[in-house]
C-alpha cells in the first residue's frame, strides 16, 4: 500500500509495520461501512437477501470472499476469531483465512469454540452451542434458494417479495417422487420468521435445527453479492411434507475418537480394503472430549 | 347474472404502432370464445393484455372475482393479479415448453399449483396428480418421467392439466393445437371440449385455424389491424360474413 | 312458438365489387306448438336461408323472428346458444363433428350440454341410435368416416335426443332407406304429439304431405327485382 491509513485505530505498537501496509482488516473504512449497512438491513429483515458492492479479495471466488468481507466489516481489536471448513480448524481454506486476519487485523484467533467471538464457518455449525456474545459468519456460494428451479433472477426476486413458494415444495416433491424420502441433505431450505425462504448455505441439514440460536448469524456470497443475517433467536423452520416431515438425521454412528453420539460425523476412508471410520467433523468439539477423558472405539483400540 | 370478463376499450400501442385498439367485449361463465386473424393482427397482444402479460395502454378488464365481485384486474395490486393467474386463472401456450417446467418430473409439474396455494401434504398432492394426468389420458406410469420424453401431443396435455388443475375458471389459450398433427389436434379438441363443458370453464382461445374455432368456440372476434372487425356466433360469422376481411378470411380456408 | 314477421336477407359480397344481391323480403309466418310447417319452393327460393335465419346461423338484415319468445334477429349470442341448447333444435344435411369422437358421445352432448348426467345421457343415446337402426358396432367409431346415410341417422339422433319445443328439420329422411325413413317420420309425429313446433324442407313429397300441416311456398318472398 502506498498510502498511509488514518483512521484505523491501533491494537498495539509492536506489530506497527503491518498496519502501514494494511488497513484494518484489509478493507478501506468506507467498504466496511458499506457492508456494515447491509449487514444491519439484513438483520432487519431476517432472511432478505441484501445486494452489496462486492470487493476484489486477495483470494479466488469459492473460497470464502463473501464471508471474508463480512467478518473484516465485524471484527474489532477486541475480537477473537476462529475460522472453520467443514468443521474442522486445520484445513487450508480455514488456516488460510485466520492467518489472513492475523496479518491484516491483528486479532487474536483461536480454535476453541467457547472462547471466540466471532467464527467464520463454511459448511458447519459448531456442535457446542453458541451464546449471545458470538456472531457466526457463513460463507456461502449460492445465496438465492430457488435458483435451480427458476433461473431469472427478475423472477425469483418477485417470488420472494410476493412470497411465492409454492416452487420450493416442487423441489422437495421430486425428491421424494425419486427417492422416496426427501434426499436433500445439506443446504436444506428453511423459511425465515414465517416469511423469507433462506439457503442457510450449504451446512448438513443436522444442523438446520441449531440455526435457532441466541448468536447473531451472519451470511455472506462474495461472487453473487448478496449478504443476509439471522438476528438471536430467530424463528428458523426447515420446510417439508406433512406426510413427510423434515428429519435432521446423520449417520448412525458415535464418533471413532471420542464416542460422542450427538455430533455430526466425517466417514474417513482409512486403507484400501473397505476399512472406514467415523469421526466428528467438528475437531474442537472433539479434541475437547477427548482431552476430558471420552473415549471412542478406535482410539480404545490403539491405546489396547 | 353478471359476465366473467368485462373489457372496455382495451388498447396497446408499440410505439406508434398499433398493437390492438379499443377493444371492448364480455364472456359470460361457460362461453368459448374464439379470436382469429391473420399474423400481427394483434390476437396475442389483446391475449396477453388480458391475461395480465403486457400492460395495455388503456382500457378496463374486469374480472367477477370470487371474493369482492367484479374487479378491474389492470389496477389490482401485483400480488392479487400473480394470485389470480395461479389460482382462477389460466394460460395454455402455444409451445408447451413455455408452460411447462421441463427439468420437473409430470407429477411435479401438476403439482406445482396445488404447492403454491398451500397443498402440504405429499400424498394427496401426487394423486390429485395422478387424478389429472388420467384425465388428460396420461397415464399413471409416467408421473415421475419429465415431459422431455413426451410427445408434442403429451406435453400440451401436460401443461393443460397443469393449469386445470386447481380449478380455475377463465383459460386463455395461444394456439393450443398449433404445430401439432392433425390426429392430435382432434384429440386435444375434444379433450378441452370436454373439460369446458363439465367444468363450466370460459376460454379464450386465440387461433389462426378457422376450423378449430368452428369446433371450439361459441363465439368469435374477427381482428385485423389491432382492431376487431367483426363479432358474433361462432357459425354465424364463418357462415354469413359481413365484412369484407371475414369473408375473405373463410373464403381463403382451404376445403378437405 | 316461432313467430316470423316481415323479414329481409341481403347478402353484400365485398370481394366481389361489393355487390349487395336481396335475397328475401317481407317475409312473414307463424307456427304452433304441436304444429309441422313445410318449406316448400324451387331450389335458391330460400327455403335454407330463411330456415337458418331462425337458427340464428345467417343474419336478417329486417325484420323479427321471435323463437320462444326470444327475437334471434337482436339477441346477444350467449342468448342464442341458450335457445339452441334447451329450446331449439336443428337437424341440418351436413355432420359437423370434432373428429375421432365415438358416434355415442356425439349423440350424447345435446342431453350433456343441458346437464343430464353421463349414464343418462348415454341410455338415450344408445337408444336413440338403436332406433335408427345403427349397427352397434358403429356406435364407438366416430361417425366422419360413415356413408351418407349412416352419417344422417347420426345427425337425426342427435336432433331428437333433447325433447326441443321448436324444431328445424333440413331434409331429415334425404339418403335413408324406408325402413329408417319410416322411423324418421314417426321421430317426427311423436314430437309434434308432445308440442313441439316444426319447421322442415323436404324434397320427399309424400313425407311432407304424412307430416305437415301447412306449406308455406318461400318463392312468395323472394325481392322484388326491380325494387332491388
Amino acid at each position: 500500500m502506498c498510502c498511509p491509513v488514518l483512521t484505523t485505530p491501533s491494537p498495539g505498537s509492536a506489530k506497527d509495520w503491518l498496519m502501514s501496509d494494511y488497513n484494518f482488516a484489509y478493507l478501506d473504512e468506507q467498504t466496511k461501512r458499506m457492508i456494515r449497512r447491509a449487514i444491519l438491513k439484513g438483520l432487519a429483515i431476517p432472511g432478505y437477501q441484501v445486494p452489496f458492492a462486492s470487493r476484489e479479495m486477495p483470494m479466488p471466488y469459492g473460497w470464502g470472499t463473501g464471508g471474508v468481507q463480512v467478518s473484516a466489516a465485524t471484527l474489532t481489536p477486541d475480537d477473537t476469531l476462529k475460522v472453520i471448513d467443514q468443521g474442522a480448524d486445520d484445513t487450508t481454506n480455514a488456516v488460510s483465512i485466520r492467518s489472513f486476519f492475523e496479518r491484516t487485523a491483528e486479532v487474536a484467533t483461536t480454535t476453541v469454540t467457547s472462547d471466540a467471538s466471532v467464527i467464520q464457518t463454511r459448511h458447519r455449525i459448531p456442535e457446542e452451542p453458541l451464546s449471545e456474545d458470538q456472531i457466526l459468519v457463513y460463507q456461502v456460494p449460492i445465496p438465492e434458494p430457488l435458483r435451480f428451479l427458476e433461473p431469472r433472477e427478475t423472477e425469483t426476486r418477485k417470488m420472494h417479495a410476493l412470497e411465492e413458494y409454492g416452487l420450493m415444495h416442487v423441489k422437495l416433491y421430486e425428491d421424494i417422487s425419486r427417492h422416496g424420502h426427501i434426499a436433500t441433505s445439506y443446504a436444506y431450505p428453511v423459511k425465515i420468521e414465517g416469511r423469507y425462504v433462506m439457503d442457510p448455505s450449504p451446512i448438513p441439514k443436522f444442523d438446520n435445527p441449531k440455526m435457532n440460536m441466541p448468536a447473531i448469524q451472519l451470511f455472506g456470497a462474495g461472487r453473487e453479492q448478496r449478504i443476509y443475517a439471522l438476528p438471536p433467536y430467530t424463528d428458523t423452520v426447515s420446510l417439508d411434507f406433512e406426510d413427510h416431515p423434515f428429519d435432521p438425521s446423520k449417520a448412525p454412528h458415535p464418533c471413532g475418537l471420542c464416542g460422542a453420539e450427538d455430533s455430526y460425523l466425517d466417514e474417513v476412508i482409512t486403507d484400501d480394503q473397505g476399512g472406514r471410520m467415523f469421526v466428528c467433523s467438528d475437531t474442537d468439539y472433539c479434541e475437547t472430549r477427548c482431552a476430558n477423558g471420552h473415549r471412542g472405539t478406535e482410539l480404545a483400540e490403539t491405546a489396547a | 347474472m353478471t359476465p366473467l370478463l368485462d373489457v372496455r376499450h382495451l388498447s396497446k400501442h408499440y410505439g406508434r404502432q398499433i398493437g390492438c385498439a379499443d377493444v371492448s367485449f364480455d364472456l359470460w361463465p361457460g362461453e368459448v370464445l374464439g379470436i382469429v386473424g391473420e399474423s400481427g393482427s394483434g390476437k396475442s397482444t389483446l391475449l396477453n393484455c388480458l391475461a395480465g402479460h403486457l400492460a395495455p395502454d388503456q382500457g378496463e378488464v374486469i374480472f367477477d372475482t370470487r371474493a369482492e365481485g367484479p374487479k378491474d384486474t389492470l389496477t389490482m395490486s401485483e400480488p392479487e393479479r400473480r394470485m389470480l393467474s395461479r389460482t382462477d386463472w389460466a394460460f395454455v401456450h402455444q409451445h408447451a415448453r413455455d408452460g411447462l417446467r421441463m427439468g420437473v418430473s409430470a407429477g411435479g409439474n401438476v403439482g406445482e399449483r396445488l404447492m403454491a396455494v398451500g397443498a402440504r401434504n405429499y400424498g394427496s398432492i401426487r394423486s390429485q396428480a395422478i387424478d389429472w394426468l388420467g384425465r388428460v389420458e396420461i397415464g399413471e406410469t409416467r408421473v415421475d418421467d419429465r415431459p422431455t420424453t413426451f410427445s408434442g401431443g403429451m406435453q400440451q396435455r401436460l401443461q393443460i392439466a397443469r393449469n386445470l388443475v386447481t380449478g380455475p375458471r377463465l383459460v386463455f389459450m395461444d394456439e393450443p393445437t398449433g404445430g401439432l398433427d392433425v390426429s392430435v389436434q382432434a384429440r386435444l379438441l375434444d379433450l378441452v371440449r370436454g373439460l369446458v363443458r363439465d367444468m363450466g370453464l370460459s376460454a379464450i382461445v386465440v387461433t389462426h385455424d378457422i376450423a378449430v374455432v368452428r369446433l371450439l368456440a361459441d363465439r368469435l372476434m374477427v381482428m385485423k389491424d389491432g382492431h376487431v372487425v367483426e363479432t358474433g356466433l361462432t357459425d354465424q360469422v364463418l357462415d354469413d360474413p359481413q365484412h369484407a376481411y371475414t369473408q375473405l378470411l373463410v373464403s381463403s380456408v382451404l376445403q378437405v | 312458438m316461432i313467430e316470423i314477421t316481415d323479414i329481409a336477407k341481403t347478402f353484400t359480397l365485398h370481394n366481389q365489387g361489393a355487390a349487395t344481391i336481396g335475397v328475401m323480403q317481407d317475409a312473414t309466418l307463424s307456427v304452433a306448438p304441436g304444429e309441422c310447417v313445410a318449406l316448400v319452393g324451387v331450389s335458391g327460393a330460400g327455403k335454407s336461408t330463411l330456415m337458418r335465419m331462425i337458427y340464428g346461423n345467417y343474419l336478417a338484415a329486417s325484420g323479427t323472428i321471435k323463437v320462444a319468445g326470444l327475437d334471434v334477429t337482436t339477441a346477444a349470442p350467449r342468448e342464442i346458444l341458450k335457445l339452441r341448447h334447451e329450446t331449439l333444435g336443428y337437424v341440418s344435411q351436413f355432420l359437423r363433428v370434432v373428429p375421432r369422437v365415438p358416434t355415442l358421445d356425439v349423440v350424447a352432448e345435446p342431453l350433456l350440454t343441458v346437464g343430464t348426467d353421463r349414464d343418462s345421457a348415454r341410455a338415450a343415446a344408445r337408444k336413440m341410435l338403436a332406433r335408427l337402426n345403427l349397427p352397434e358396432r358403429l356406435w364407438s367409431l366416430s361417425p366422419t368416416t360413415f356413408s351418407g346415410g349412416e352419417q344422417q341417422r347420426v345427425n337425426v339422433a342427435r336432433g331428437f335426443v333433447h325433447a326441443y319445443p321448436a324444431m328445424l328439420l333440413d331434409e331429415p329422411t334425404a339418403s335413408l332407406d324406408g325402413t329408417n325413413r319410416e322411423v324418421v317420420l314417426s321421430l317426427i309425429e311423436q314430437a309434434k304429439a308432445r308440442g313441439a313446433a316444426i319447421v322442415g324442407i323436404f324434397h320427399d313429397e309424400e313425407a311432407r304431405d304424412r307430416v305437415c300441416d301447412r306449406q308455406i311456398d318461400v318463392s312468395a318472398f323472394a325481392p322484388d327485382r326491380s325494387a332491388a
